[in-house]
């Protein structure tokens, strides 16, 4: 069995992956194969903690609706090689390459000393540049905060967790926050596309260029050129700190936010929270040669393997990759189910203030989706 | 729970004379209309061996009244200096307002050295917002950082009153001020590639975490709670963390719990009532300092205050120009109020602060408010609200 280290810089050694342009003729082939009927294989990396277990609810919940995809489960462990170093299992690897799709539970970070994230890894090798997370307020949910309806994207490759970090003498350390033109055009074009394809009607972009003048001010720059190529949206500029205050005030008068790494991760963590937490945020991160969608809260150690776990985060969070695969229908008839059993308080899991296990919850879905 | 904890903070820290500050914060939401007059006598006294024991705290006081430097700023600064200039002067208390042009247009080199002089002279200032332009590097970051204003104090507490999703918060968050994110260091490596450092400090960092812990004991709460990012950041946050948590050690008697700002954000929407004192490094605190003022009623009745070991500087709490709503008279005075209330307060005019503070909030109470409060007054009738409120105290 592997035994994970979280010593080595994973960066590293993860392999060069979705980066070949010919990995993306083959996805799009798959795509159209989902799409005019045949059978679409995906990657699925369940995780740790609670990661199994809903993700089997997710897949029972896909067979009860029978949605025409086949999974290619996969874990991504870190395993020790034959040279002693510790790498992401081949088989991973070779999945995701191929498949182009993915979706993912819960994996594991140490906090402190130890090896990046995981997650950072993954998101970096696999060049995912946009992270897409809708916010939206769950009808059957109530949360202090009404009729939220805003998606923030965020951009996911660079900024503040560029992991650059050194200690330039003792007590002095140093973290650096990386910009770039590209990363920046790239989703901030992300962006506007996503609003016109998504019917959304205005982009927000969100910043700290009075503080941090270069490196805000050339996302700003980026973003502002994207606007004028997308005339048919409407375009605003914030300060994230006014941004904050507003949303805890009145989050209806935000649409789609677009923003650095670090603000985005707080922003969006701040948004979920709105609505009910991450136990129900669906989240995509886009590259520009395929998607991993996934759940975005923790692996819960505290409640793995007792049933009592929410699959909601994951399973909208398969109802968006059901969109991003053109599989609107299927997507829009789980989405129902899932949303109607909240609703429905007797069938909510314990997170939610409900008293169902989760193979009840999931249970409960497959009945309305079948 | 009241406003006199402020010149207790003072006091226990002019004694402290290490890396203690002047003085603690507390929004005047903290008071609440029945004060004992007991206490404020204590603060006086405190007051003056605090200007004796001379170095931690030099608040000018000539005749017997304090010369303060005030800063306008731009947007809705001046209009609403004015009305704290009028309000000041009708509750009789003993300020005399050195004015100091510095604005977003008007800020040069010498502008700025003018400013940072008379706020040294005075001790004390009272500041509105300077925006920045694009171009320009911001001169309120500019301003704390040569006045080494190294914490900055705001009290979130639920106002009667005021409407807000919730009831019973009370958080005191405290923010490192001079360096991390806002240091002010960025270069282009090559066109395209913009680096930005961050800069963490085991000297700042302990000397932020020490304030929150000596505030605690002074204003008598009981958990400190640390925001950050170590997990992705590990150096950087790890260092403020880890030194966070040393600090800690020597204050048993308060609790001392750590929480990652993502995370934070959602706890504060979901449970704020869980917060006490919150100690972060400086963007963390921007964005949880205003996500916590948020909460309680927004921008209008939130007071800000940039502590140092020498200097203070009061601020509305969460440090907007306001520039649309600039000459319109829809702003909300009552922030600046209340953080001028603090700032008597911090001067040792416990007395008129109370009052001042009374004024205000009876005010909100009553239903007068300007629009971002739901309410269809203007600026100048709360103005004149306030002031009516304190004649009657005074008895004319």
């Amino acid at each position: 069995l592997c035994q994970p280290s979280y010593k080595m810089p994973s960066h590293q050694l993860l392999l060069q992956l979705m980066k070949r342009p010919s990995q993306l003729l083959q996805a799009s082939r798959g795509l159209s194969a989902a799409a005019a009927g045949g059978t679409r294989t995906v990657t699925l990396i369940p995780g740790d903690g609670i990661g199994p277990e809903i993700s089997n609810s997710v897949k029972k919940i896909f067979a009860a609706a029978k949605v025409p995809i086949a999974w290619d489960e996969v874990d991504v462990t870190p395993v020790k090689g034959p040279d002693g170093q510790f790498r992401i299992p081949q088989k991973a690897i070779d999945s995701v390459n191929k498949h182009g799709i993915g979706l993912k539970g819960p994996l594991a970070t140490p906090v402190g000393k130890g090896h990046r994230s995981l997650n950072l890894a993954l998101r970096k090798e696999f060049n995912l540049y946009a992270n897409v997370r809708p916010c939206r307020s769950l009808e059957g949910y109530p949360t202090p905060y009404k009729n939220v309806d805003l998606v923030t994207i965020r951009e996911n490759t660079e900024g503040e967790y560029s992991g650059i970090e050194h200690i330039i003498v003792d007590g002095v350390v140093q973290s650096i926050k990386l910009i770039t033109e590209t990363a920046s055009r790239r989703v901030a074009k992300f962006a506007f596309e996503f609003a016109l394809r998504e019917g959304r009607r205005k982009v927000t972009a969100v910043h700290k260029a009075n503080i941090m003048r270069l490196s805000d001010g050339l996302f700003l720059k980026c973003c502002r050129e994207e606007a004028h190529k997308h005339p048919g949206v409407e375009f605003a500029e914030a300060y994230l700190d006014t941004v904050c205050l507003n949303m805890v005030q009145d989050p209806t008068q935000f649409d789609v936010l677009v923003m650095p790494n670090l603000y985005g991760d707080i922003l969006s963590d701040l948004c979920a929270g709105l609505v009910g937490g991450l136990g129900v945020t669906p989240s995509g991160n886009i590259g520009e040669s395929g998607a991993i969608f996934e759940s975005v809260h923790g692996t819960a150690p505290d409640i793995a393997g007792k049933d009592l776990a929410n699959p909601t985060a994951l399973l909208l969070s398969g109802v968006m990759m059901l969109r991003h695969m053109q599989l609107g229908e299927f997507a829009d008839r789980i989405e129902k189910a899932c949303l109607d059993s909240i609703g429905d308080g007797r069938a909510r899991t314990k997170d939610l203030g409900g008293g169902a296990t989760c193979s009840q919850f999931t249970d409960t879905i497959c009945s309305r989706v079948a | 729970h009241s406003a006199t904890s402020v010149g207790a903070i003072r006091f226990a820290c002019n004694q402290a004379r290490s890396f203690c500050s002047g003085g603690g914060g507390l929004s005047a939401a903290a008071a609440t209309a029945t004060e004992s007059a007991g206490s404020s006598g204590a603060s006086l006294q405190h007051a003056d061996q605090g200007v004796e024991a001379g170095g931690i705290l030099n608040a000018a006081k000539y005749g017997g009244r304090h010369h303060v430097s005030l800063i306008p700023g731009d947007g809705i600064g001046p209009e609403l200096m004015d009305s704290v200039k009028t309000i000041v002067n009708v509750a009789g208390s003993p300020i005399d307002f050195e004015e100091i042009p510095l604005s977003a247009e008007r800020g040069t080199d010498e502008d700025m050295r003018r400013a940072i002089l008379s706020i040294k002279r005075n001790g004390v200032g009272l500041k509105g917002n300077l925006e920045t332009f694009e171009g320009m590097t911001s001169k309120n970051v500019q301003l704390r950082t040569k006045l080494d204003l190294f914490a900055y104090v705001q009290r979130c507490k639920s106002i009667e009153g005021v409407p807000s999703r919730y009831s019973d918060i009370d958080i005191l968050v405290i923010r490192e001020n001079t360096e991390g994110e806002y240091s002010q260091l960025e270069h282009f490596n090559v066109p395209g590639v913009v680096e930005s450092f961050k800069i963490i400090t085991e000297a700042k960092s302990r000397q932020i975490a020490k304030f929150a812990f000596d505030t605690a004991i002074k204003t008598r709460r009981h958990r400190v709670t640390a925001v950050h990012k170590a997990n992705i950041m590990k150096l950087s946050d790890g260092l403020f963390l880890d030194v966070c948590r040393d600090v800690a050690r020597d204050y048993p008697s308060i609790e001392f719990n750590d929480v990652i700002v993502d995370n934070c954000c959602m706890q504060l929407v979901a449970r704020p009532q869980q917060f006490d004192i919150m100690v972060l490094p400086n963007l963390y605190g921007n964005i949880i300092g205003n996500i916590a003022a948020g909460l309680v009623g927004g921008p209008g009745v939130a007071a800000g205050m940039n502590i140092g070991r020498k200097y203070a500087v009061f601020e509305a709490g969460t440090r907007n120009s306001g520039r649309s709503i600039r000459g319109k008279n829809i702003a909300n005075p009552s922030a600046l109020l209340l953080t001028t209330a603090d700032m008597l307060e911090y001067l040792g005019d416990a007395e008129d602060a109370k009052k001042l503070r009374n004024a205000v909030l009876t005010v909100l109470r009553s239903g007068i408010r300007t629009p971002d409060l739901g309410g269809s007054s203007n600026t100048k009738e709360v103005v004149d609200a306030v002031v009516q409120y304190l004649l009657q105290v005074r008895g004319h």
